[in-house]
């Protein structure tokens, strides 16, 4: 089996690969400002990784997996402020938001709520958190040593190397993890969804009933791609405010929330690349568009949403592959018959 | 009769299901025993396809208990029922049909095998079953006919000792039907099954004993030949095709 899964992943490995040569070529080519921006979009890509599982493997609509990110951000910082170290606060952020995705997730499956409501209360979740925090702007709202500050937000202290806590990372270094993580998630994500697990979770997405009528609680794997999915979204946050400097309550509004689910639809449900090269793709494209004056930035995010909703449905990726994978089999297929035929015939 | 030999496997106990003023199933009591192969018939709206959902966990009965191998399982989700070891077809062919024939029938054997032992029963069902051609085609893909082979494929792959099939003939063209035939005999050889079907030609081919619905409630239960010959019966299924 091991090699049946090192087969169905060698793509993965080369999207890897390539992730680690860029890693080690970025940094002496582009200028420390490029990669410091470069270090915020990674950290969104985690985040478009993390609804790619759950979405475009799961079959789960989340509309507010940037509350997961958002939170991730959050404690990480409230807690390597009171910590004095990111070692700890890291570890934190993913154990509390995946808890907090954990508890939600199970009114949800074990409630039997639909898609729609899902994506409903996802999204609601998502706005709650936005109103809350940007209230919380006097002194009276700390968390130990962490005032929340409302919606300036708190600074975050970067991350020092593990257990020395006075060593912080200069920016350039961040780089180094934040790439690093999104290797690494990359690299997970893609072994999970070819696990028993993740195949089970892709044929839930399939036919729920199926699943279920062949012995599956269907509940439990969507709760835990689900709580998976939250857990890399803050991973996501902590190399966000990392990248940023600081977090504010705007991570959770719902520009954000849209944005997420545009960049799965861009870059195509069932891949994980997709995703990932769209985010990239629309970070730069908002970057570019920022410097002009002429277009509205969001009209044409618009505009290009509506385009692949109509002409690209499947997504960058998907079409992509769908369209190597037909030439290949018109081509070969006659030679591989061929072949296959002639081993008949020597038999 | 051979009926009387097994153990009981399946029974329920004044089992009713109401949609409002609608009794879709009234109180019925039924029994099937181990290795038992019992054909469910009726016209439609008889209630044999909501009698079929209580029993899978599809619908909780508005009263009344299922029993699986003794165990209480009125009301119990879908996913307990397969867990015991009882393989369901569904009427409307449920597959998955985004992956490959194979994967279908891999994730049936993985539920309860280890990897190894899965992919050899995937290979060995669909040898049985000849869908080797069909082995890498998503399903969607496929014919109607196809897909309800996969969908029979999954049911074999979990190796269960209790079959419930819902129409499973149902689109199928001849010689596919009378195949499908064949194979409920094979399966009948390890488990006991309980088919819901309205092509009668079918049910010759296969029956033992037939148990016939009407208005939610067992009309009666005997051979298939003497349920044709009975007036009554007759009267409310089979003198309809006449």
């Amino acid at each position: 089996m091991n090699s049946g899964i090192l087969r169905q992943m060698r793509p993965t490995f080369v999207y890897a690969l390539l992730g680690v040569v860029f890693m080690f070529v970025a940094p002496n080519v582009l200028q420390l400002f490029t990669i410091i921006n470069l270090t915020t979009a990674i950290a969104l890509a985690v985040l478009a990784l993390s609804l790619a599982l759950i979405w475009g493997y799961g079959g789960i609509l989340c509309f507010g997996q940037v509350a997961f990110f958002g939170l991730g951000a959050y404690v990480y910082t409230i807690s390597a402020i009171n910590f004095g170290g990111s070692t700890w606060a890291i570890l934190m952020s993913v154990l509390v938001t995946s808890a907090f995705a954990a508890a939600l997730g199970y009114f949800i499956f074990y409630g039997r709520v639909s898609d729609v409501y899902l994506g409903v209360i996802t999204l609601t979740v998502t706005l709650i958190f936005f109103s809350l925090i940007r209230r919380t702007s006097g002194p009276e709202y700390k968390i130990g040593n962490a005032l929340l500050g409302g919606f300036n937000g708190v600074s975050s202290p970067p991350i020092n190397l593990p257990w020395n806590t006075s060593s912080f990372l200069f920016p350039e270094q961040v780089f180094y993890v934040a790439i690093s993580a999104l290797i690494l998630c990359y690299v997970f994500v893609g072994w999970l969804v070819n696990t028993k697990f993740g195949r089970v979770c892709v044929a839930i997405r399939e036919n729920e009933l199926r699943a279920e009528l062949l012995g599956y609680d269907i509940r439990a794997y969507k709760l835990g791609i689900f709580t998976i999915g939250a857990g890399i979204a803050a991973i996501g946050g902590v190399l966000f405010c990392n990248g940023v400097g600081r977090i504010t309550p705007d991570v959770f509004n719902l520009y954000n929330a849209a944005l997420t689910i545009i960049w799965v639809i861009v870059g195509g449900r069932g891949t994980l690349i997709g995703p990932v090269g769209a985010t990239f793709a629309l970070f730069y494209l908002t970057s570019a568009l920022g410097g002009q004056t002429v277009l509205n930035n969001n009209l044409v995010l618009g505009v290009i949403l509506i385009i692949f909703v109509l002409l690209v449905p499947k997504g960058v990726a998907p079409t992509i592959i769908d369209r190597v994978n037909a030439r290949r089999r018109k081509v070969p297929t006659r030679a591989r018959r061929r072949r296959s035929s002639r081993a008949e015939g020597t038999q | 009769m051979t009926r009387q030999r097994g153990d009981v496997v399946v029974e329920t106990r004044d089992l009713c299901m109401h949609f409002g003023g609608v009794r879709a199933v009234d109180q019925v009591d039924f029994t099937l025993f181990d290795r038992e192969l019992r054909c469910l018939i009726g016209p439609n709206g008889a209630g044999k396809s909501t009698f079929f959902k209580c029993l899978t966990g599809q619908l909780v009965p508005t009263s009344g208990e299922v029993l699986i191998r003794g165990q209480e399982m009125t009301g119990a989700e879908p996913f307990q029922v397969a867990s015991l070891g009882v393989g369901i077809k569904t009427q409307v062919p449920n597959v998955f049909d985004g992956l490959s024939a194979e994967e279908n029938i891999w994730l049936s054997a993985r539920r309860w095998h280890g990897d190894a032992r899965a992919r050899v029963l995937t290979a060995e069902t669909i040898e049985r079953l000849k869908l080797g051609d069909i082995r890498r085609t998503l399903v969607g893909r496929l014919a109607h006919g196809q897909r309800q082979w996969v969908e029979l494929g999954m049911v074999v792959a979990s190796e269960p000792w209790l079959v419930l099939l819902d129409e499973p003939a149902a689109g199928m063209t001849h010689e596919e039907t009378y195949r499908t035939a064949e194979l409920i005999e094979e399966i009948n050889k390890t488990s006991a099954l309980i088919v819901v079907e309205h092509d009668m030609q079918f049910i010759r081919m296969i029956s033992r004993t037939v148990t016939l619905f009407h208005e939610g409630r067992i009309l009666m239960q005997d051979t298939m030949e003497a349920i044709s010959a009975d007036k009554r019966a007759r009267e409310v299924y089979l003198g309809n095709r006449a």
